[in-house]
């Protein structure tokens, strides 16, 4: 590979808010200077179904996607999800996950089981940091708020300094969610 | 200064700062944001529309270059096929303002039901094709696109891919440059596209393409990287991305900006310079063809897969032998997770009933096309746009009455104005017996919310005059039109037994709002009470809040996935579910 990038992968089901997650990352990297690309999904994956969205960011940055083996961080909305992206995951990555549960239709309908012990499992081989992020942003005032929640657990393990992270989210979110969105990203971050 | 642009708003981006003066588009994943952010763009400087069907649109963006203005039409690979009739003539015609049509492919079928190439196209319709990487040259390509138009007297096509149009990356934004509407000149040799008119064009045409491929020879779109390698690299659009990251500086690379027509010259002197040549591109071997027709030595897709979508490690592991970086691989088999219905779907209670009566159901284009999964498990066709109607029509004919009376076609309120009308009048003129179901959910709705000639507004939220359904279908001859709530289980069941046992065409409007409009407000939440006898009849609703205990048995209802819709509420026989109000 050429190019050194760092590699965010963000994980979910669709309808959970992860292209939000995606371009407060964006946005607060580019203010860092640096070359960045976000790679999204839209259309018929966001009705329900697993969603991935990469964000790359470097000195330069060419494919939008992230292969197996290469991800620096796996921000993770729902544990099922997580554990089908600990493939994608580089050697020493890290792993930010809500240890939500959202059962897909195969499940529902009893055609196949739910991994048991899926947080137990990722902690076994991963650097991992697992939440209730569904009862912070409960607490901040939005269920709806998890996404930011996460990139708040997420920005304290990056070097990115705090205000960068709020000026961002205040450029990048409506004004009418601001507030549930800063508390949330402060329950997220103060973990 | 530099924004992080989505490719197709750069798309947009590069339309408006080359003044464009009209867009016309119908939605489809992956280009719908392109039309979608045009409409952000002052009234007063472009006019921005939502045709009923990609052909409409493009003959509107048609008649407005013929008209002097600089017009744009956008859709995905599938919407090319029905935009493909006045796009072929159009070639012959040219344009007075700049004309760009703009498609978006699908490689790995995200979002559609095919993985077709739209390159070829290009070739078949005679016109020049250009094909961006990123937002940069997306925003680039369609601003020189219009003038490319004007210059060689031919609409430009410009080819995305998902990757392309729903990656964002960083763009610099400019300022909107100023092109009078020409004026309109009547010139019938050049416009009125009959035989004696039609045979001087064409010649023109060949006349044109020769002009294109000389200036691709040397243009600023078609590049040679020399990194002083042995081996070559012939790409296009996100694969040169792609080989970029996988190769770096030890290959050169001749990237193609303008993908038809192909440069032979610049072709055989990049093979020239190379001992080692590959062609990389996803989907069909179009560079590859175009190399091996001029006698080029290349390879492709003997390394290359013609499905779904390209990675950096598959390029790098191809052309350089290298393996992948280790990965670490789960220890069970998961459950994959498909797109459903959303809870409080309308659909889901159109497919509850159709199922509960074993009903033949020919499918169509929407988010009701996820009534074929389990358990609904409902839909069986789905071919493409208005398909629903026409086929059941031709399913009824050779089947009989006895088939027909155990058929319905199921189709949206955006796809019935794309195209199931014309399906719907055959069926009426011919003597058909069918009975359609038109699932009025009052929006576009797979495609993330558009509005149509049904819904009373227009692509900026303005109020507009709203196409009448009843009416609609009564003009065309029905007789049999019933409106029927899908949430309502048992008269929708009435209304559908009643409406198959005649021996007529009868359309049924199954009328509910999509449950993610701002509009639609249900509260609280359902809950499973102890009068539940286990009788698992809600667990066919198929609704993503409603599973099972494996270990009691017991249904339960997820509060965090449960909009209230009550739908399960009506489907249970012991009134056992009840909706709890709150929160």
């Amino acid at each position: 590979m050429s190019a050194k990038t760092t590699n965010i992968m963000i994980v979910g089901v669709g309808g959970q808010g992860t292209l939000l997650a995606s371009r407060i990352l964006g946005n607060v990297v580019i203010r860092q200077g640096y070359d960045v690309k976000v790679s999204e999904v839209h259309g018929m994956s966001q009705r329900g179904g697993s969603v991935v969205t990469y964000v790359k960011y470097g000195d330069s940055v060419h494919s939008p996607i992230i292969d197996k083996g290469e991800a620096d961080i796996i921000l993770a909305f729902e544990l099922l999800e997580a554990y089908r992206a600990l493939p994608y995951l580089k050697k020493g990555g890290k792993m930010i996950v809500n240890a939500q549960r959202i059962n897909p239709m195969p499940v529902i309908t009893g055609a196949m089981e739910y991994p048991s012990d899926i947080e137990e499992k990722l902690a076994a081989c991963v650097d991992l940091t697992a939440l209730d992020a569904l009862s912070l942003a409960k607490e901040a005032g939005n269920i709806k708020a998890v996404n930011v929640v996460l990139i708040g657990v997420m920005a304290k393990q990056t070097a990115i300094p705090y205000e960068e992270w709020i000026e961002t989210i205040k450029a990048t979110v409506p004004a009418k969610f601001l507030e549930v969105n800063l508390a949330a990203f402060d329950l997220g971050y103060k973990l | 200064m530099k924004k992080l642009l989505l490719g197709n708003a750069a798309v947009a981006q590069g339309a408006y700062e080359a003044g464009v003066h009209l867009v016309s588009s119908y939605p489809g994943t992956p280009s719908t944001e392109i039309t979608e952010c045009m409409a952000t763009y002052p009234a007063d400087e472009v006019f921005v529309e939502w045709a009923p069907n990609e052909k409409v649109a493009a003959e509107v963006a048609i008649g407005a270059a013929i008209a002097g203005g600089r017009a744009m039409t956008c859709c995905k690979h599938v919407g090319l096929n029905v935009m493909a009739d006045p796009l072929f003539t159009d070639s012959y015609i040219g344009v007075t303002g700049g004309a760009v049509f703009c498609v978006a492919d699908d490689p790995g079928m995200h979002s559609s039901q095919n993985e077709q190439d739209s390159r070829h196209y290009a070739r078949a319709a005679k016109i020049m094709m250009l094909e961006p990487s990123d937002s940069a040259e997306c925003l680039a390509y369609t601003k020189a696109a219009f003038d490319l138009s004007e210059q060689f007297d031919t609409p430009v096509l410009l080819r995305l891919s998902t990757r392309v149009s729903h990656s964002q990356s960083l763009v610099e934004v400019g300022e909107r440059e100023v092109h009078p509407v020409k004026d309109y000149e009547k010139n019938i040799p050049k416009h009125v596209m009959m035989p004696a008119m039609a045979k001087g064009r064409h010649v023109f045409v060949e006349e044109r393409t020769k002009k294109i491929a000389a200036y691709a020879a040397d243009c600023p779109f078609n590049t040679v990287e020399d990194n002083g390698s042995e081996i070559g690299v012939i790409t296009s659009g996100i694969s040169y991305q792609y080989a970029k990251e996988a190769l770096g500086e030890r290959v050169n690379y001749l990237k193609l900006g303008i993908v038809w027509p192909c440069p032979d010259e610049l072709l055989r002197s990049f093979a020239a310079k190379n001992k080692k040549l590959y062609v990389i591109e996803e989907l069909d071997p179009f560079l590859e063809d175009t190399c091996r027709a001029l006698g080029l030595e290349v390879m492709g897709k003997e390394l290359f897969t013609l499905l779904g979508e390209y990675t950096p490690a598959m390029i790098a592991k191809a052309v350089m032998g290298e393996e992948a970086p280790e990965s670490m691989t789960p220890a069970d088999a998961l459950p994959a997770r498909p797109p459903v219905m959303c809870a409080g779907c309308p659909h889901r209670g159109t497919f509850y009933v159709l199922k509960k009566l074993g009903l033949t159901v020919s499918g169509d284009i929407g988010c009701y096309t996820l009534g074929a999964v389990a358990p609904l498990s409902s839909v069986d066709t789905t071919i493409c746009m208005g398909a629903s109607v026409s086929a059941a029509h031709g399913m009824a004919k050779v089947k009989g009455a006895d088939f027909a009376h155990k058929l319905v076609s199921v189709i949206g309120d955006s796809t019935f104005m794309h195209s199931g009308i014309t399906g719907l009048a055959d069926i009426v003129y011919n003597k058909g017996i069918n009975t359609v179901i038109i699932l009025d959910n009052s929006i576009t709705g797979m495609t993330g919310h558009q509005e149509n000639p049904t819904t009373g507004k227009t692509i900026r939220g303005e109020a507009t005059r709203q196409v009448d359904l009843i009416k609609l279908c009564a003009g065309l001859g029905i007789e049999h039109v019933t409106v029927a709530d899908p949430f309502d289980v048992k008269n929708f069941e009435k209304v559908v037994k009643e409406e198959t046992a005649r021996d007529d065409v009868s359309v049924i409007i199954a009328q509910r709002p999509c449950a993610l409009l701002k509009s639609v407000k249900y509260s609280g939440v359902c809950e499973v009470s102890e009068k539940c006898r286990k009788c698992k009849l809600c667990m066919k609703l198929g609704c993503p809040a409603i599973s099972l205990d494996a270990e009691s048995g017991a249904v339960r209802i997820d509060p965090t996935q449960c909009n209230g819709c009550g739908l399960c509420v009506g489907v249970c026989p012991f009134g056992a579910i009840e909706k709890k109000e709150g929160n």
